[in-house]
């Protein structure tokens, strides 16, 4: 048997540091806080499981969750097809394929904080395009006052800041497909819609499903940009799970049920980056079930 | 050092089990390196994958099991809410046939 060499175990060290002190301990304290209440440094007591019932049993918390499920559902329905159309839209190749790809990265490059300003002048009605726009053709529309209002402004930011990254993951995609089968579609006088179902659809499914879980799990982790557009409101319209979690946390200092719920949420992303890493682990590989049948 | 930290004995014996856990699969795959198998999961797993989605369905389990305790509760007519330790052995009950058979 081959003798192996172990020392290079001492070289992950520095890394193990760093994790430790950026993410271990910290997820350690924040285990401890959600199951003490915490009254001052000097004055806590021992509450068992008490705030993960608490949580759990939140009215308001679940409406937040459902409200952040929809919003993530409602993102992917409309940006996924959006991506695909823009990429089958987009030119091959020459210098507007350049072009077009610069052209749709831009929004990507906006950090999010001003992707929320953007939008928050965009749509008031004094001093904003689409709110005078609106206003002009005598649309009813205030994002501020009313929760529909703001719920649809804040999806159509989220579909104007991300779907160019499902459009460029589909263009990959449908670059990679070879010309011999557009070929062997146009001797079999396939039409249009039949070389999207069954030739170019098929061969997007590895970068469609990486898109639709990268969206997701982003959007369901979405912060700043309803923050900086609505604040959550009106009412709390538009309150999704970290705001949520942050009024807990900073707002009313309730860090007992705050810890326990971050923890949940750790638990939720958890799942999903485990969803998402083994799909990325079988995609392109020849075995698309990732099964070896024993 | 660790005062802001905020120990308590339920959360050290916690995390110490975790550490626990990481070094024994650590020396048993030293000893006798995992195979890539399949059981009854939908996907291919060795031992290191089968004890992460072990420990993640006891966790959703015993979260669960806190969120219908108070209707579980009402339902079966109990004086008081069911013990957490039910769901505790049921997901560690859970845990090891992921593990055996997963």
């Amino acid at each position: 048997m081959k003798p192996i060499n172990q020392k290079a175990w001492w070289l992950v060290l520095p890394v193990f540091i760093c994790v430790a002190f950026s993410a271990v301990l910290p997820l350690m304290t924040v285990v401890n806080y959600s199951v003490q209440d915490i009254i001052s440094p000097d004055r806590r007591v021992f509450v068992g499981t008490e705030w993960f019932a608490a949580v759990m049993r939140d009215e308001e918390l679940h409406s937040a969750l459902w409200r952040q499920l929809t919003f993530s559902l409602a993102v992917l329905a409309v940006e996924i097809p959006l991506g695909i159309a823009l990429a089958l839209s987009m030119p091959a190749r020459g210098w507007q394929a350049s072009a077009a790809l610069v052209l749709v990265a831009l929004s990507l490059l906006i950090p999010w904080n001003v992707v929320g300003t953007i939008w928050q002048i965009y749509g008031r009605a004094d001093i904003g395009l689409l709110g005078a726009a609106l206003a002009w053709l005598g649309v009813d529309y205030s994002y501020t006052g009313d929760a529909t209002d703001a719920w649809i402004t804040v999806l159509v930011m989220d579909v104007w800041h991300w779907t160019p990254l499902v459009a460029l993951l589909c263009y990959a995609g449908l670059r990679s497909i070879p010309d011999a089968y557009y070929q062997a579609a146009r001797i079999d006088g396939a039409s249009r819609f039949a070389v999207f179902r069954y030739i170019q659809l098929p061969k997007m499914r590895g970068v469609l499903m990486i898109a639709v879980l990268l969206r997701f799990m982003d959007s369901f982790m979405i912060y700043t940009e309803p923050f900086v557009l609505t604040g959550g409101g009106p009412g709390n319209a538009t309150t999704f799970l970290s705001q949520y979690l942050t009024q807990k946390a900073v707002g009313q200092f309730d860090l007992g049920p705050a810890a326990a719920f971050s923890l949940i949420y750790f638990l939720i992303i958890l799942l999903l980056c485990f969803i998402l890493y083994n799909w990325m682990q079988r995609v392109g590989t020849a075995d698309p079930e990732g099964a070896s049948h024993e | 050092m660790f005062a802001w930290m905020v120990w308590t004995t339920p959360v050290a014996v916690f995390f110490c089990c975790i550490a626990l856990m990481l070094i024994g699969m650590t020396v048993w795959e030293i000893k006798s390196p995992t195979l890539l198998r399949k059981g009854f999961l939908p996907i291919a797993t060795t031992r290191g994958d089968r004890l992460f989605i072990g420990l993640l369905t006891a966790a959703y389990l015993n979260l669960g099991f806190i969120g219908l305790a108070g209707k579980l509760a009402e339902w079966l007519s109990l004086e008081q809410e069911p013990s957490i330790w039910i769901s505790f052995v049921i997901s560690m009950a859970v845990l090891v046939l992921i593990l055996r058979r997963g």
